[in-house]
């Protein structure tokens, strides 16, 4: 319980101080921007490989990183996939929305913060090779690591380039139009 | 006494019969559409895997450029999300494999047949997507150019399929649905125009 006496609202300062640059290229790039202000063991952790452990569940028994059912979506011919991102988004959206409406804190007792994300070029050029190379391996980021963990070994070859390819993107990144 | 055992064993035979078949489009939907508030209500975390391509760059050779300097280890969370991923991955093709192969369209099954993919046992193509194919130069192609591309384009797009599409979406963000539209012309690009002729190969 004293864990959760650290935690305070941030004062103005410290809003004005979230604001530099390094929270602006953080908010850019990963999608975790929100810091804890708890210190926990690292073990407080394994709640999120628990829910990750449903997530691969459902990864692999949905068929949601075989590469059948990515071709068949980009080439119109089941409705399985889009059934799924469409009830995700759709769920999502309604439990973001009671989130903010009913300003439910997390399980800490922290609030839950949203941050409304900037237009760049990137993610249409971007966008469209992170499309090219979906299609081509039939799975994104999540569904490599399933993949993987459904036997298909030979795709840690495949995570390995996405991290090269990220660090490629890391490098090159002032001098590519965003 | 022994009713009860054989209801409670044929219910549990039921129940495993119903976890191995392939989940419903529906099923795997409302799981992924909880994710977004099961992470939010744990921990103020957002849902996004293509970061952890970033943490790993971070983590193991930031080599001085900015975008890697950064304190990755406040991002562990997620790599324990997909720890957690490849156990569940393990589990669903072993505890509750599904004993009979992926079922494909007839169309894609046609299409498939003339690049000389018949074997449906796997998640993949095992004749596309194996440790020989890798020394082939569609294999190589594919396996590696891929993943380039998919690890290149999400972090230049700042976000994938789960970071933009799901948890973007949901938070109503609409540059996330201009990725998710640029997402989705990629691949069309890719499966219908390049990848004939990749596989042609």
């Amino acid at each position: 319980m004293s864990n959760v006496k650290e935690f305070h609202s941030p004062s103005a300062e410290e809003i004005a101080a979230a604001t530099n640059a390094e929270f602006d290229t953080r908010l850019l790039d990963t999608m975790c921007v929100n810091e804890s202000q708890l210190k926990h063991p690292w073990w407080y952790n394994l709640k999120y490989a628990a829910v990750g452990l449903v997530f691969g569940l459902a990864f692999v028994k949905a068929e949601i990183v075989s590469w059948f059912r990515i071709q068949e979506m980009f080439r119109l011919q089941s409705f399985h996939m889009y059934g799924i991102i469409g009830t995700g988004v759709v769920l999502g959206a309604i439990s973001v929305w009671l989130i903010k409406r009913y300003k439910v804190k997390t399980i800490y007792g922290e609030q839950i913060e949203f941050h409304n994300k900037k237009f760049n070029r990137g993610q249409i050029f971007g966008g469209t090779i992170f499309g090219l190379g979906w299609a081509m391996t039939g799975a994104c980021p999540g569904p490599l690591f399933a993949q993987i963990g459904s036997g298909a070994f030979v795709i840690g070859v495949t995570l390995l380039s996405a991290i090269a390819g990220t660090w490629v993107y890391g490098y090159f990144r002032e001098r590519l139009p965003h | 006494m022994i009713k009860v055992t054989t209801f409670v064993d044929n219910y549990q035979t039921i129940n495993m019969e119903l976890l191995s078949k392939p989940w419903p489009w529906w099923v795997a939907g409302i799981i992924i559409g909880l994710i977004v508030p099961a992470l939010l209500i744990l921990g103020n975390k957002h849902f996004g895997l293509s970061a952890n391509l970033r943490h790993a760059c971070a983590a193991c050779f930031p080599a001085n450029v900015k975008f890697f300097k950064y304190e990755w280890r406040k991002e562990v969370w997620n790599f324990f999300f997909v720890g957690g991923i490849i156990v569940g991955a393990i589990i669903a093709t072993t505890v509750l494999a599904n004993p009979e192969p992926v079922k494909v369209v007839p169309e894609l099954a046609a299409e498939l047949q003339t690049y000389g993919i018949t074997d449906y046992s796997g998640m993949v193509p095992n004749q596309l997507i194996s440790w020989e194919s890798l020394f082939s130069l569609r294999g190589f192609i594919m396996l590696v150019l891929g993943g380039f591309l998919v690890g290149f384009g999400s972090r230049y797009a700042g976000g994938c399929t789960s970071g933009h599409s799901i948890m973007g979406l949901s938070d109503l963000q609409w540059p996330s649905l201009i990725a998710t539209i640029f997402f989705m012309v990629g691949g069309f690009i890719m499966a219908n125009l390049i990848l004939p002729h990749i596989l042609m190969l």
